[in-house]
């Protein structure tokens, strides 16, 4: 590695766009590991959209971030180790199987649909300009994950089973969703996510009724990417995607 | 793409443009249903603000003319140019017409 990663003082309202940023551009990478391997063409550009749409939001989020901390967006996304990245770690686990992508985005973008929608009354106004964008987008995401979790749940004995496998498997990773800064919450910048928890669950539980899958029981709750405590599995993601900025510094098109 | 086959029916695709009055054909999809149909004429379609409104039409539900019948159904226009409106002589001031 020829660059060495950038030093981030984080303040607490910085850090809160951070996770938001984080979050955005992981599950917008993992999303666009579909391009090439996608079951059909239609859903390879679906997907190919939806992984465009999160990395945009990435970009005018580390856009702001950026601009509290004294950084590039560029900085932030490429010059940052694992333990500096805030994302929950729902966003950066392996794709697995469609039915296992077609799940995770169905649970994350039930959140961030509430979410954004709640943002756009925060008091920071840049974060209502993202907002207002990005609600558009995470409501289509969850209108189209959706549509294919109701068809692979209420599909074949195979398709059912993955799709089952997938919900059980990404349940424990849904509580860290509604972690609440308490500091960031209190001064407007972010909705409280507890008042989010119940129309939640009831999107959720809706979709995964009509797809014939059981809702799994809320247990223990894995925890830690906020914290920059993460898995195995985002140390390979970051290496990819960051190899070749760190590689060849200032490189163009 | 798909290893074992796509069986996915067939969708023939309109889209309204956003300065066009009627839908046009643009393509089709392969789609398992109506809904999945509409969201794949989405994105596959309109990633670059081309439309307002979609249709999508089961391929399977068009009734199209057979190219072998090409010659009775059309050919018999050809002679008939006084079809055309071009024998009328336009005013100066109607300008585009």
């Amino acid at each position: 590695m020829a660059t060495t990663s950038v030093t981030v003082a984080e303040t607490p309202h910085a850090a809160a766009l951070l996770r938001l940023a984080d979050d955005a551009l992981i599950l917008g990478h993992r999303t666009s590991e579909w391009t090439g391997r996608a079951p059909m063409l239609e859903e390879e550009l679906a997907l190919a959209n939806i992984a465009l749409d999160l990395i945009g939001q990435a970009r005018a989020l580390y856009d702001a971030a950026g601009a509290l901390l004294g950084l590039t967006e560029d900085q932030l996304a490429y010059l940052r180790d694992p333990h500096q990245f805030r994302n929950a770690l729902i966003h950066e686990l392996p794709n697995g199987d469609f039915a296992f992508s077609i799940s995770r985005l169905v649970l994350v973008s039930a959140f961030s649909d509430l979410f954004w929608r709640s943002a756009t009354a925060s008091s920071d106004a840049v974060l209502v300009a993202i907002a207002a964008k990005a609600e558009k987008e995470t409501a289509y995401h969850l209108r189209h994950s959706a549509a294919w979790l109701v068809r692979l749940g209420d599909g074949t004995p195979e398709s059912h089973r993955r799709a089952q496998d997938a919900i059980d498997a990404l349940w424990p990773y849904t509580g860290e969703l509604f972690e609440v800064d308490e500091t960031m919450v209190a001064a407007g910048v972010l909705p409280d996510p507890a008042p989010l928890r119940a129309a939640w669950d009831n999107t959720v539980g809706e979709t995964l009724a009509s797809a014939t899958l059981t809702r799994p029981a809320d247990g223990w709750m894995q925890s830690g990417g906020r914290q920059g405590r993460h898995t195995e599995h985002l140390g390979h993601l970051l290496a990819e995607m960051q190899v070749l900025p760190r590689t060849h510094p200032g490189a163009t098109w | 793409m798909a290893e074992r086959g796509t069986t996915f029916p067939l969708w023939e695709v309109f889209i309204r443009s956003r300065n066009g009055l009627a839908h046009k054909h643009v393509g089709s999809v392969h789609a398992a249903d109506a809904t999945l149909a509409l969201q794949a004429a989405r994105d596959v379609y309109t990633r670059r603000g081309e439309g307002l409104s979609i249709w999508v039409v089961s391929s399977a539900s068009i009734v199209a003319s057979d190219p072998v019948d090409r010659a009775e159904l059309f050919e018999p226009t050809g002679s008939k140019i006084y079809r055309h409106p071009t024998f009328y002589e336009v005013p100066d001031d109607v300008g585009n017409l």
